[in-house]
């Protein structure tokens, strides 16, 4: 049965777009039919971090409004097949956004694939709340960060509230992802560790991404993580974190920078 | 544990101590703060229609606060009507009810 999760933080920059590519990436990995829609509209940014930014002929809106039909929108991924994207509209704003416009779009998506994962904006208006409105399960993306836990604070409240799920008096299945992690500086007490944000937030941990270069590195490219580089830390983190969406038990720990032979011989930072 | 003890332990460095506790301070009260605006909503709701049975009302002019005391809180309801709105009744009443 087809799953819709909502990628979603309410605070800027902590890496939705990021995850939404890597986890969307790491589920048709294994084999899933995967689509990541972006409900960014007017700031789109999915395409562009998948590498699909010259491809896009319709968009979200044009689908809601009738413009365009479903597959003439959908954008199939150059590497893995099984992988699409649905771009947002970059010149209309989020009120072209209906409430039932976006059920009717999402109801024939579950149709076509196994995961629907949703690119929530920032923020909690009305992108926002439209981007958890039919979500199955919700991924919120936190910072070790107080603004960032607070905002995650504020988000799994209206992940409780103002979904069709809580309106019908069903649970929306909540994961935290902490993303940016520096284990080191965690503890040494610099950065909010763990267990504090879990123990603050009370919802259970999908993953741990640790900061790193990596990152950037695959954005800039236009290549999700867990595609660009494989082995680095972070595509490791993402794709333990979809397996654990899949329903697998794995164990909890951050992986960690492998670095070269020579670049630990001089001490520095594999690159 | 003091925010100053908290720092003791932790070295000078650990400030991550003082974030946590400055988190759940924070939420602990603006989940409170959340959870009551939509408790008044639905009471102020609910005692707007119950007298709406009997009085014609200005939704505007129904007002319920809720002030926690330490001790005590205190539910405050105040309800303006208009003058004449008892003019059909014959018991006499107040023009204007506050409790």
């Amino acid at each position: 049965m087809a799953k819709v999760l909502v990628v979603t933080s309410g605070k800027g920059g902590v890496g939705k777009t990021t995850s939404t590519a890597a986890l969307g990436a790491a589920l048709a990995q294994s084999g899933q039919n995967v689509v990541v829609v972006d409900f960014d509209v007017g700031l789109r940014n999915l395409d562009l971090v998948m590498g699909a930014e010259r491809r896009v002929v319709f968009d979200l809106i044009n689908v809601v409004q009738g413009v365009a039909k479903l597959p003439q929108a959908l954008i199939r991924d150059k590497r893995l097949e099984n992988l699409w994207l649905l771009p947002a509209s970059q010149t209309r704003d989020k009120d072209a956004l209906t409430d039932e416009g976006v059920g009717r779009v999402i109801a024939e998506l579950r149709s076509r694939f196994d995961w629907i994962l949703c690119d929530s904006p920032a923020g909690i208006e009305r992108g926002a709340t439209l981007a958890m409105r039919y979500a199955d399960e919700a991924v919120i993306v936190t910072n070790p960060e107080v603004s960032s836990v607070r905002d995650s604070d504020r988000i799994i409240g209206m992940l409780d509230s103002k979904t069709v799920r809580a309106e019908r008096g069903e649970r929306v299945e909540k994961h935290i992802l902490i993303t940016r992690y520096d284990p080191a500086r965690a503890a040494r007490g610099e950065m909010l560790n763990i267990d504090d944000i879990l123990e603050i937030l009370a919802t259970p941990l999908l993953g741990i991404i640790p900061e790193s270069q990596d990152v950037l590195k695959a954005s800039n490219v236009g290549t999700p993580v867990t595609l660009n580089n494989a082995e680095s830390a972070p595509a490791r983190a993402y794709v333990d974190a979809s397996r654990r969406l899949m329903g697998e038990e794995l164990a909890m720990v951050v992986p960690l920078e492998r670095k070269g032979f020579m670049n630990r011989l001089l001490g520095r930072r594999a690159a | 544990m003091s925010m100053n003890l908290l720092r003791l332990f932790g070295g000078r460095n650990a400030s991550a101590p003082v974030a946590r506790e400055r988190l759940q301070i924070l939420l602990a009260h603006e989940r409170g703060l959340l959870g009551q605006s939509d408790l008044l909503a639905t009471l102020r709701e609910e005692i707007l229609a119950v007298v709406s049975k009997h009085i014609q009302l200005d939704p505007d002019k129904v007002m319920v606060k809720l002030e926690r005391g330490k001790t005590v809180s205190t539910l405050e309801v105040d309800i303006e009507v208009p003058n004449n709105f008892d003019k059909d009744r014959k018991a006499p009443g107040e023009r204007r009810m506050a409790g």
